[in-house]
């Protein structure tokens, strides 16, 4: 595992450190941002000294009214209406990554947006990596932390590989079949020599 | 045949460039092993045994003359000059170079192909009937809604990450050809009593190391919400599959342990949300689908041909055996579908030279309206054969090889390419397949034996489909030593079983002598034509038993 991933899983005890992601790292709203005030804190009771921070939902809930605070969600995090209702307050929403096959947190994001309506920032942290932006863009995140080893030029360039998208999203309302029918004659049937 | 337009090409064009640039920063170690892995998966691309393996997609079995050309000039340039026809209707190149997949899969997109999500925890192939828009029984044609389906789990940014693999089969017909109940998620249309299309969706159905038949999550979804329920369901997999353990990722675990009423429960509640959403399907949706697949311009066949080829049958054997193994019934009379079997002692099951595939591109293009299909049993069918045509046709396939008069019977053994080739794989699997149709090569004890299907595993993960043969062969691997466990009583159509264990499993040379006492079984308690199922559901296994481990 990568050196950022394993000190994630060491912050999951109780002691009180915080992960800053450095700017050059962080991408919103498919730009490097130029500055990052937030750090994540992992600790389940103590609240870090470094603000603002993003925090384990449960903790947030009890100081929800911190505006240097804001909620981290794990990915199996349930949202339910009430929930949602808190959630509402929130200025961004961290989604956790615990690694980047776990698909779970693109659905939470897309709950957050289509669902629930929520309209502050949703960023992804954790084991996130330059290949899953697009992904997450789609489904509503707006703030990418990327894995510190990752470089950010080529999630520049990766998240705008692929331009064609079948599927209604986030961004996108419709589905394709919706928007190519009639198509324009030059957009006709391909022929195959 | 479907064919690209604009959006379509952009985007299979795009993926090229994409997986380029991605094996760019694999190779020059930007990107580690780990994070490409699934990258490289859903390109299709393996690192296998001996060599890289690209598995490229054949979207519910259809393939073109021009597309089975540039396969045979990709497998020339690029491999060894052959491909292998899996069961899941995609071709398997097994030797290609890792820094050449880029530009294999470039070519491929020339000819409107890809390898997109033929592998990785994605939503991989659709698989369907290969008698679709031909087949008498046929309630819909399933492969516009299987593009559909193929469009929408195409690049889906909330599923590329589920937490295993899962595969949708469609069926359109009376009779299921697709193996609906053996899937994470099955289709089948059918009609209500006022005339409207209705599909019956099914879940948790699989084979693998714990093989299930799938249950039904809803029996009259209306077709405009395939799409919205198909995705309620896979959310619902997606939020709550189990990610702990890769053997219980499955859907069918899920299934299985809430139970089909929660889990019913659970995607109906998600569906409240998505019904009547942004991909509810419209009449012009699906008609653009099926604007794909119209008739082909078939002439009329007179009732004198129709006359003489049944005359022909009746005089010449060699060619009566051929249309009673190889062809099948057509909607339209004058018709037939023609199953071109890839099923020889000299290859394994599956396999096709690059000089197969050229030849029979071109008959494709002589004979059936330059269209083919890839069947789930490794075989090819010519959709669209007249009947005056069919004994040219029958001569040009025996001089290519292709007219083995088999399919359907003990011979027509599906195989997946086991330890020769496979990374998993406990054992061998090919050479079983070869052992057993050199045992039983006599034609007309093939065709007293009646349908039959062995399918053959090279290890659980059973490629081979080996659950759902009436006789299942399994590879494992005992203390590094390979024997092979053997199941009867699988079936894959409407009335879906799961094979039985007999016992303990068999040296490798014995699995021929294992089978024949099987068999022998069979013959001596078979009612009249009784089918081997049947005997077997009516005696057991108790006497198979007896007779396969008697001192």
């Amino acid at each position: 595992m990568p050196s950022n991933h394993s000190a994630v899983n060491a912050l999951q005890t109780d002691e009180v450190e915080a992960i800053t992601v450095q700017a050059n790292h962080l991408i919103v709203r498919g730009e490097l941002a130029d500055v990052n005030a937030w750090c994540v804190s992992y600790a389940e009771e103590a609240l870090p000294e470094q603000r603002p921070a993003f925090v384990p939902l449960a903790l947030w809930q009890r100081h929800s009214a911190d505006e240097e605070l804001a909620p981290l969600m794990v990915s199996d995090t349930l949202i339910n209406d009430s929930l949602a209702a808190e959630l509402r307050q929130a200025t961004a929403i961290a989604i956790d990554f615990p690694v980047f096959t776990d698909g779970r947190g693109y659905t939470l994001a897309r709950l957050l947006r289509e669902r629930f309506g929520y309209q502050g920032e949703v960023r992804a942290v954790g084991d996130v990596l330059v290949d899953q932006l697009d992904y997450m863009r789609r489904c509503g995140f707006t703030a990418m932390a990327l894995r510190l080893d990752q470089h950010p030029e080529d999630a520049l360039r990766a998240m705008n590989a692929i331009s064609v998208h079948y599927q209604p999203d986030v961004e996108q309302h419709q589905a394709l079949f919706e928007r190519r029918h009639p198509q324009p004659a030059e957009q006709a049937m391909l022929e195959i020599d | 045949m479907y064919r690209y337009d604009f959006y379509d090409q952009t985007l299979v064009d795009q993926r090229v460039t994409q997986f380029r640039d991605q094996m760019h920063r694999y190779r020059s170690g930007r990107l580690g092993e780990e994070e490409f892995r699934p990258l490289r998966l859903q390109n299709g691309l393996y690192i296998q045994k001996h060599a890289p393996m690209l598995r490229i997609a054949i979207p519910y079995g259809m393939l073109a003359g021009y597309q089975l050309r540039a396969l045979a000039a990709i497998t020339r340039r690029y491999d060894r000059g052959y491909g292998h026809f899996t069961t899941r209707q995609n071709l398997q190149l097994n030797w290609p170079a890792l820094e050449d997949i880029p530009d294999i899969l470039a070519d491929l997109a020339k000819v409107q192909m890809h390898a997109i999500q033929t592998s990785g925890n994605c939503i991989r192939n659709t698989t369907s009937d290969q008698f679709a828009g031909i087949a008498g029984d046929e309630v819909e044609d399933p492969r516009p809604w299987c593009e559909l389906i193929r469009q929408w789990s195409t690049l889906h940014p909330e599923f590329a990450y589920l937490p295993r693999k899962f595969k949708i089969a469609v069926s359109g017909a009376s009779e299921d050809r697709a193996a609906i109940q053996v899937h994470d998620i099955g289709l089948r249309f059918w009609r209500n009593a006022e005339g409207e299309l209705r599909i019956k969706v099914l879940a948790g159905g699989g084979l693998g190391r714990t093989p299930m038949i799938g249950d039904v999550v809803r029996e009259d979804l209306p077709w405009q919400h395939l799409l919205t329920y198909l995705e309620a369901c896979v959310r619902v997999y997606n939020q709550f599959g189990r990610r702990d353990n890769k053997f219980k990722a499955r859907i069918k675990i899920l299934v299985k342990a809430l139970g089909i009423e929660e889990f019913r429960r659970r995607a109906e509640e998600e569906w409240m949300h998505l019904k009547d959403g942004p991909q509810t399907l419209n009449q012009s949706a699906v008609d653009a689908a099926k604007d794909h697949f119209p008739e082909p311009q078939r002439r009329a066949v007179a009732e004198s041909a129709v006359d003489a080829y049944e005359q022909l049958r009746s005089e010449n054997r060699g060619f009566a055996r051929f249309v009673t193994n190889n062809v099948t019934a057509h909607k339209v009379r004058g018709y037939k579908a023609v199953t071109l079997s890839l099923k020889r002692r000299e290859h394994a099951p599956g396999d096709i030279t690059a000089d197969q595939m050229d030849a029979v591109a071109d008959l494709a293009d002589r004979y059936s309206f330059g269209e083919m299909r890839v069947t789930h049993e490794q075989n090819l069918v010519l959709s669209d054969v007249p009947v005056d045509e069919m004994q040219a046709l029958w001569q040009e396939l025996d001089a290519l090889g292709m007219a083995n008069p088999t399919v359907g019977t003990l011979n027509d053994i599906i195989c997946c390419p086991g330890g020769d080739y496979c990374g998993l794989a406990n054992a061998v699997s090919i050479p079983i397949a070869q052992a057993l149709q050199e045992r039983f090569e006599n034609l007309d004890f093939l065709y007293d034996l009646g349908p039959l299907d062995l399918n053959i595993s090279g290890c659980m993960n059973a490629c081979g489909h080996h659950h759902v043969g009436h006789i299942g062969i399994l590879g494992v691997d005992k203390k590094g030593e390979e024997y092979y466990q053997i199941s009867i009583g699988g079936n894959s159509t409407d009335d879906a079983s799961l094979g039985k264990i007999l016992g303990p499993s068999f040296f490798r040379e014995d699995v021929p002598d294992v089978v024949e006492k099987v068999l022998d079984v069979y013959v001596a308690e078979r009612h009249d034509d009784e089918r081997f199922l049947d005997t077997y559901r009516r005696i057991g296994l108790k006497p198979f038993k007896e007779r396969v481990y008697a001192q």
